[in-house]
């Protein structure tokens, strides 16, 4: 296939051959604490005010939060205007989970095992989610150089020392009975012969804590607990979206309204207990950023919970990965997997020098390569703004021939699909929305603050993490969250009596909306993206 | 001048800017989707596609979201394949020399014709991975069918009915947990935490200021 570079990328390329060798004798310099904090301040989106605005009602009011955000929260709900009968009862469960990834998932089978009536509602096929996409790997303290408390300081540290510390020990110490859990369900982990699991480094890790399953972490993990609910025949209402919570007169969470998608039709579901489960917000594009999230990626259910009355908790704060693909365009926003960088690929400036160490962590490598791309000039152009160069070949100069092949083997394939092969040259990439920090803020059973029997998993919850996830986390946290609340859900159902169903706290929201003079005339949760282009421009011949 | 491509949805004819892939062009020409859109990075499966190009008698096999469209393709989405999905307790099977045939014997009745090989959206040999099934080598067909994104594709071109990407499953489940040793640094882990030997450094830990916690951090060792 005919090089899919252009002219002055392959200019570049040659900049960046000629410093290889020099590159792989040499590591590039770790930022200390001060230089960190200034380039944050100075480059990193979550910093600026720029393309932030403030919230005006709910229990937020008056914090900050991407101006997309806002708007949904601004907006009325999707079923303002709708009669909804309360007493057509389409299903009727123990636990209901709104959101078939990773963190679904897990739960779903916690609440079966615990004996509970469950039941799953997705809005596309069940698995299709962030979760199926996790390349990386998860993190666990299970080698003997690494212990729980390591675990916890990389990873407050990371967080800005913002995270809830009770959920933070919760997190780190499950960690390793999460990876056997994982293990005996069949999830095929990377082993040496005798059975120990590679584990490998990443951003912010002072331990090589990431396990992996090839660059498949998350489908076959996903996979397999998919297969598991199936196999424990619990109920998946597939292509059904949930739309608003339904509380009960005393306040408690008391079921949800759903609508299948492909039909439009509107369904009752009541429950005891509910989990939310509805993952995160890339879809959004917050400040204008691709994303590497998948379709359904819409921050639903941050706005089913916040208009019922919960709060939410560094919705402020957004995880840009590093390296977003920034070429060719088909790519644009797809992830090109931290362990890229974590097996030895540099960044580089056009010019092919190593302007940041690869392991820093996420918001700053990103805001690193804000900046060489930004004030310094030195990134190279894409057609569709600028990148950086990843210097894939260093891989295999490092490790051998054949690394990249058994190491990263999904990587290859997506590239070469458009004629570029990572063992013979670097590739392009910009930082892509990749994560929301904060969620609805939850407490030690993975509870809500405000609305009895309301729990929130996954990376919809807000508090684990503080106000930066580090790599390898978050696929732990669905686990260790997913099956808590799973638990705590199918325990909590066990004693409660649902009461009336009630919606009113839409109408008392909408009031809240109309008094603040906040109403954007558009409605939410909005569910999937819109890129369709104007039908009517499009040519039928 | 931008390149163009013509191409067919639903038998009408649309023209296109051509770097576009099948799925941003369904989308460039109004389709708001609700099928066939997952990930839509290529991890899913949930985009299979269909296409013929003009004038060609051969149909190929695609991810919509991984495939950039081509001049002349008249197009079907497939968003998914009913399978014959079997249910079992992993707990309770075992990775035995029959355990294929029990679940799906139908992968003996394999003709070899390897339809299900060319038409594999991700390139996999699938053939072969039936043909470790089979043959009883689990450890085998976990690791031909590691990358298989389930889009039932190959399912769908099979003349002997098999639901290829199950049985992939299947053995890798058996695999990951039966086959490959435990990891004993694993077990001996979640133990030590389980008998509360980590709790008194994480409660000295966790009760130090945020001044103490990061001086710690900013000075800890790294390994190599
Ligand atoms: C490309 C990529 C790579 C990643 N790599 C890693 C990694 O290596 N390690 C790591 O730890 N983390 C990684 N992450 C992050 C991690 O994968 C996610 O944070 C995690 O999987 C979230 O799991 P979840 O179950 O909370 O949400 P998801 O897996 O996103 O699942 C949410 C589900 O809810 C559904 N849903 C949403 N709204 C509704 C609604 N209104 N009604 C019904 N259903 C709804 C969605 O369609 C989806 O099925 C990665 C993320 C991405 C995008
Ligand atoms: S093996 Fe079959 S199901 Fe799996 S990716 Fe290939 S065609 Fe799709
Ligand atoms: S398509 Fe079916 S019959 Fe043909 S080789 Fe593949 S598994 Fe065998
Ligand atoms: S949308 Fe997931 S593979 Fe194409």
């Amino acid at each position: 296939m005919q090089t899919p570079f252009l002219p002055h990328m392959l200019e570049s390329i040659k900049a960046v051959e000629a410093s290889r060798a020099e590159r792989f004798e040499t590591e590039p310099r770790r930022m200390d604490a001060d230089e960190k904090t200034a380039l944050l301040q100075e480059f990193h989106p979550d910093y600026g005010d720029n393309g932030f605005d403030t919230i005006k009602i709910g229990a937020n009011t008056g914090e900050k939060a991407p101006k997309e955000l806002v708007e949904l929260l601004h907006s009325k709900s999707k079923i303002s205007d709708v009669n909804i009968n309360l007493d057509n009862i389409e299903f009727d469960v123990d636990v209901l989970i709104i959101g078939g990834g990773a963190a679904g998932a897990s739960a779903a089978i916690e609440a079966h095992n615990a004996g509970q009536n469950v039941m799953i509602v997705t809005k596309l096929r069940m698995g299709d989610s962030n979760s199926m996409m996790a390349e990386g790997g998860i993190q666990a303290a299970d080698k003997e150089n690494d212990s729980p408390m390591q675990h916890y300081l990389d990873s407050f540290g990371g967080g800005h020392y913002k995270n809830k510390p009770e959920l933070l020990r919760r997190l780190v110490m499950d960690g390793p009975k999460s990876i056997k859990w994982l293990n005996e369900l069949g999830v095929m982990f990377d082993k040496h012969e005798d059975g120990t699991m590679w584990t490998f480094p990443g951003g912010g890790l002072s331990r090589k804590r990431l396990h992996a399953c090839a660059d498949y972490t998350g489908a076959e993990i996903t996979r397999v607990l998919k297969d598991e609910v199936q196999n424990l025949g619990i109920e998946i209402a597939e292509f059904t979206a949930a739309l608003e919570l339904i509380l009960d007169e005393e306040g408690k969470v008391a079921g949800a309204v759903l609508v299948n998608m492909l039909t439009g039709e509107y369904l009752v579901a009541r429950a005891k207990t509910v989990i939310m489960a509805t993952g995160g917000a890339g879809r959004m594009h917050y400040h204008g950023f691709p994303t590497t999230n998948h379709y359904g990626a819409t921050a639903d259910g941050l706005v089913m919970a916040y208009r019922a009355g919960c709060n939410l908790l560094y919705q402020d704060t957004i995880q840009y990965h590093p390296s977003g693909a920034a070429f060719p365009s088909q790519l644009f926003g797809a992830l090109v997997t931290e362990k890229v960088r974590s097996i030895g690929a540099q960044l580089l400036n056009i010019d092919g020098e190593a302007f940041v160490h690869p392991l820093e962590t996420r918001d700053v490598a990103a805001s690193a390569i804000i900046r060489e791309c930004g004030v310094r000039e030195k990134g190279i152009a894409t057609g569709q703004g600028n990148g950086v160069w990843l210097d894939t070949p260093l891989i295999e100069m490092i490790h051998g021939e054949g690394k990249i092949e058994s190491a990263i083997p999904g990587m290859l394939r997506m590239f070469l699909n458009y004629g570029m092969d990572l063992r013979k040259t670097p590739i392009l990439v910009y930082p892509s929305f990749h994560y929301q920090n904060g969620g609805v803020e939850i407490e030690n059973d993975g509870n809500t603050k405000h609305i009895p029997n309301l729990f929130i998993a996954g990376e919809a919850a807000g508090g684990i993490h503080g106000r930066n996830r580090l790599l390898g986390n978050s696929m732990l946290d669905v686990i260790v969250f997913g099956r808590l609340t799973g638990q705590k859900a199918a325990q909590m159902a066990k004693s409660t009596t649902t009461g009336k169903l009630f919606l009113n706290h839409i109408k008392t929201y909408e009031g809240k909306i109309n008094e603040a003079g906040v109403d954007t005339g558009k409605l939410s949760p909005i569910l999937l993206p819109k890129y369709t282009r104007d039908v009517n421009e499009a040519r039928v011949v | 001048m931008q390149e163009i491509a013509n191409v067919y949805f639903d038998g009408k004819h649309y023209q296109v800017p051509a770097d576009l892939t099948i799925m941003t062009a369904m989308e460039y020409c109004g389709y708001q989707l609700k099928r066939g859109c997952g990930c839509r990075h290529g991890f899913c499966g949930a985009c299979a596609t269909v296409y013929r190009i003009v004038g060609e008698n051969r149909p190929h096999f695609a991810l919509s979201c991984q495939t950039k469209v081509e001049d002349g393709m008249y197009i079907a989405t497939l968003p998914f394949f009913p399978l014959n999905h079997k249910i079992y307790d992993i707990s309770k099977i075992k990775p035995t020399d029959n355990i294929m045939m029990e679940f799906f014997p139908e992968i003996y009745a394999c003709v070899g014709c390897g339809a299900c090989t060319k038409s594999c959206s991700r390139s996999l040999n699938v053939m072969q991975y039936i043909a470790y099934a089979k043959r009883g080598d689990l450890e085998a067909c976990a690791h031909e069918s590691f990358d298989c994104v389930a889009c039932g594709i190959c399912s769908a071109r099979c003349p002997a009915n098999i639901s290829h990407n199950l049985v992939g499953l299947l053995a890798r489940r058996l695999t990951g947990k039966y086959i490959t040793p435990e990891a004993a640094h694993n077990t001996e882990r979640v133990n030590a935490i389980s008998n509360g030997e980590f709790d008194k450094d994480m409660d000295e830990l966790m009760a130090k200021s945020v001044e103490e916690i990061k001086e710690m951090y900013d000075n800890r060792e790294i390994e190599k």
